[in-house]
């Protein structure tokens, strides 16, 4: 499978190109739509500038979530549904483990004071034990069987971190705990504020970009979160390197042989409870890395138990059914679409069409906005619904998701077929004249077909993705 | 399973080993943990006398009765869970939606006149309308809270009925987790279009003024109040009905023969299609009523009441076995006391964590409930 064979690296460098194309190309067309809808409500550059940060960053966690979501569901066909679970418990770990230990005076709790990577390690090693813990049992239970556990141990999660019992607990003489109903405050000094935010060259980059711009005001904060989102998506980056790996690994294989029929993938001789095991595991670490990440960039290094309601889990699982299921591009893609679009996509909408046209007030209850039809208006129905948007969102949120599972359950990306050999097929079975010697190759890398349909010359590559 | 064993039997022999090392002890460790609560409870009830019989008592009467309004929504999940094969995410909303329809017109009975009828019909929605205020009780108001119980039904009913015909009929063949996935945009679109109607606030459905008795309990006295008894009466009432329609009607009897095999049913002549219409009406009317009686025990009202209780309706039927009727009822008066009564061990917020772990327990034990094999019967 490595690049070294000169007449599969052009073909393979495509396939990359293409996925890389298709996530950037989103991106790109969703970033011009916020900016073209900005310019045309006439909102401030800052605010289209600090819209667009913010929503990188919710991008990029979303991505992760979806990605290791994708191993799960998308591979190896692992129906969990308790995603907030693993992220409260990485979140938490992460914060407890860097937390400066508490003042011996203090009346709250403080944490490990340790390096900010060891909480994240720690974060990691929690959620992937939290995994295992829930995945022992429950692994072999049916898919649905399988769904409501994981989804009521994420409740058992969040209770425990709710719960007022370990809101401070003496350990080995450190004070520890998980703050209760109100949660921790980080609020100490990252390795971020000291080598990046008060750094001077980071000030120096500020001052370069408040003084070419010209805006009043500094563009300070909105840089930092712009930093922070490209450390984000370098992450995201990594994430996607190591599951495509994984997909395309015999590990992968096996994986997505139990996804397709764990009886079969038995009978040739595999340990199929080990690998769900395995597959659960690095999901679920991956998941806990992806809740630190969103405690200290989303949230400002603080964390708090209703962050991690159950709705956050299907969010993502609208994200991952958008972009498709068992693709790793289209679960990227899915992320920043659902993000993009259907979460703040209409609360952007509404900010700007309010920065554009005066409303009516709009009226209390949707009696008040009925009526008007009463007289044939429909204004005042059509600024209730806008002054609600945000409950409105949700609704169009969930008729989307029914609308796929029933037009296009298998998402935007899911359509892809891929082979399960371990070799490239390609020249050894179809060594005709024409895919030999047509060397500019797109017709057949995108949709080449050997006769057998078993062969499909991009999925030797590009076997990451499935439907 | 012979080729299994003569391909892999290295795996299979480890495999059932690990399994059998994993379940007995298992199993072993919990009946131990019961009876060690079991024997703690005993003790400090009769020996050491920390725990009070009216305390117990008031704690068990709160768990009966969250359990037999569990145990009623339980009833409509596992009739759709068994015949339709799918767990309904929605199922907790059309909770919520029956106890807002049904509470609007108990509302529109009770005040007419009071108030302006579009903010009674959304329950208050508009402000300045109480349940307090408007005296509600079954006592004081009685019409209006048999009419809103009984149109809560029905128009739960109407609703999962719509739903079905929009959105699950064209699935039926999808299989479960699809429909699964379905429901949870279905859970979510309801939701908010009920918060949208409705608005998100929480609010006091009853009036103040409920009767309430007073049973005797060996040291003191246990409250059982008016609404209490309503509960108890239209639970028991309600799930008579159901077992009567399942034992002695032949729609019962089709839809225990689609429960058990849905593709010999078909094959014998039996209407599917009508069966599952008839299943929804039945499981979306009790879901209906359960939603109102809810409110009507805990005496406020929010759009989420529906969402929050569903995975408790989700443990009482799998711990009760999905399919199994009795078992649902069984099962919600199991949880409804495990959260009532857990309080005597552990911290409340811990209630319905333990609900939940009884579940995983069950599912990890027992899969197939307490009343296993006896599909809706």
């Amino acid at each position: 499978m490595s690049s070294g064979e000169p007449a599969e690296a052009d073909p393979l460098d495509r396939l990359r190109d293409s996925d890389v194309t298709l996530i950037v190309g989103g991106l790109a067309a969703l970033y011009l739509a916020y900016v073209l809808v900005g310019i045309v409500a006439g909102l401030s550059p800052r605010g289209i500038f600090a819209t667009i940060t913010q929503l990188t960053l919710l991008i990029t966690i979303y991505a992760m979530l979806t990605l290791a979501l994708n191993l799960h569901w998308g591979y190896t066909g692992l129906f969990n549904i308790g995603i907030v679970g693993f992220m409260a418990v990485g979140g938490y770990t992460f914060l407890m483990v860097t937390m400066p230990v508490a003042e011996p005076a203090a009346r709250s709790a403080g944490g490990l004071g340790l390096p900010f990577v060891v909480g994240l390690v720690g974060a990691v090693v929690a959620a992937a034990l939290l995994g295992f813990v829930v995945g022992l049992p429950s692994l072999r239970l049916r898919a649905d069987y399988l769904a409501i556990t994981t989804i009521a141990m994420s409740e058992i999660v969040r209770y425990f971190y709710q719960s007022n019992a370990f809101q401070e607990v003496e350990l080995g003489g450190i004070l520890l705990g998980t703050g209760g109903g109100s949660g921790l405050v980080g609020g100490y000094t990252t390795p971020f504020d000291t080598y990046v935010y008060d750094a001077g060259w980071f000030e120096g980059v500020v001052e370069f970009v408040d003084t070419t711009f010209q805006i009043s005001g500094t563009l300070g904060p909105n840089i930092e979160t712009l930093f922070d989102a490209l450390v984000l998506v370098v992450v995201v980056v990594g994430f996607y390197w190591l599951l495509k790996r994984t997909g395309e690994s015999p590990f992968g294989r096996v994986l997505k042989a139990i996804r397709e029929d764990e009886d079969v993938a038995g009978a040739l001789g595999k340990d199929t409870g080990r690998f769900k095991m395995k597959s659960f595991m690095l999901g679920c670490a991956l998941m806990g890395l992806a809740g630190a990440l969103y405690v200290f960039f989303q949230l400002g290094n603080t964390v708090n138990p209703t962050v991690f309601r159950p709705r956050l889990t299907f969010f993502v699982w609208v994200a991952l059914i958008l972009g498709g299921a068992g693709s790793n591009t289209g679960s990227v893609l899915g992320a920043a679409l659902f993000v993009g679009v259907l979460f703040r996509g209409p609360l952007y909408l509404k900010n700007a069409i309010e920065n554009l046209v005066e409303f009516p007030d709009a009226p209390d209850t949707v009696a008040g906005g009925l009526s008007g039809f009463l007289s044939l208006d429909p204004v005042p129905f059509i600024a209730f619904l806008f002054d609600n948007m945000g409950s409105l969102r949700i609704i169009l949120l969930g008729v989307v998701l029914i609308v796929l599972m029933k037009r296009r359950p298998q998402g935007l990306l899911g359509h892809r077929t891929e082979t399960a050999a371990a070799v490239p097929l390609v020249p050894v079975e179809t060594a005709t004249p024409s895919s030999v010697a047509g060397s500019d190759g797109a017709e057949a890398t995108d949709g080449g077909r050997v006769d057998t349909g078993q062969v499909d010359n991009e999925g030797v590559d590009g076997g990451g993705e499935g439907s | 399973m012979v080729i299994t064993s003569v391909l892999a039997r290295g795996q299979t022999v480890a495999r059932s080993g690990l399994s059998t090392a994993v379940e007995k002890p298992l199993e072993t460790v919990l009946a131990v943990v019961g009876l060690l609560i079991a024997g703690d409870f005993v003790v400090a009830l009769l020996v050491t006398g920390g725990l009070g019989f009216a305390e117990v008592g008031q704690l068990a009467k709160n768990g009966l009765m969250r359990g037999l309004v569990i145990g009623l929504a339980g009833v409509g999940l596992s009739m759709t869970y068994s015949i339709l094969n799918f767990a309904n995410f929605s199922h907790g909303d059309y909770i919520t939606f029956g106890a807002f329809a049904g509470w609007g017109v108990t509302y529109l009975v009770a005040g007419f006149g009071e108030a302006d009828w579009t903010n009674l019909l959304l329950v208050g929605a508009g402000g300045g309308v109480y349940g307090a205020q408007l005296g509600i009780s079954i006592t004081g108001t009685p019409l209006a809270v048999v009419v809103g119980l009984v149109l809560a039904g029905a128009t739960t009913a109407g609703l999962a009925l719509l739903v079905d015909r929009g959105i699950y009929k064209s699935m039926r063949d999808a299989g479960g987790i699809p429909l699964l996935i379905t429901s949870v945009g279905v859970a979510f679109a309801l939701r908010y279009v009920i918060a949208l109607s409705y608005n998100q606030s929480v609010r006091g459905t009853t009036s103040t003024d409920i009767p309430t008795y007073q049973l005797p309990a060996i040291d003191g006295t246990i409250g059982v109040n008016a609404h209490d008894l309503v509960v108890l009466a239209s639970a028991v009432a309600l799930m008579l009905g159901v077992h009567f329609l399942l034992q002695r009607t032949k729609l019962g009897k089709a839809m225990r023969a689609m429960a058990d095999n849905e593709d010999l049913a078909l094959v014998t002549g039996i209407p599917t299609e009508r069966v599952v219409t008839w299943t929804w009406v039945v499981g979306g009317a009790l879901t209906g009523v359960s939603g109102f009686l809810l409110v009507l025990w805990r005496e406020t009202i929010n759009f989420r009441i529906g969402w929050v209780l569903l995975l408790l309706v989700f443990s009482a039927v799998i711990l009760g076995g999905i399919g199994s009727i009795y078992g649902a009822i069984f099962g919600g008066v199991i949880i409804g006391l495990t959260l009532e009564l857990s309080q005597i061990w552990i911290p409340t917020d811990f209630a319905r964590a333990s609900a939940f772990a009884l579940m995983i327990v069950i599912l990890l034990v027992r899969p197939k409930g307490l009343f296993a094999g006896r599909s809706t019967a």
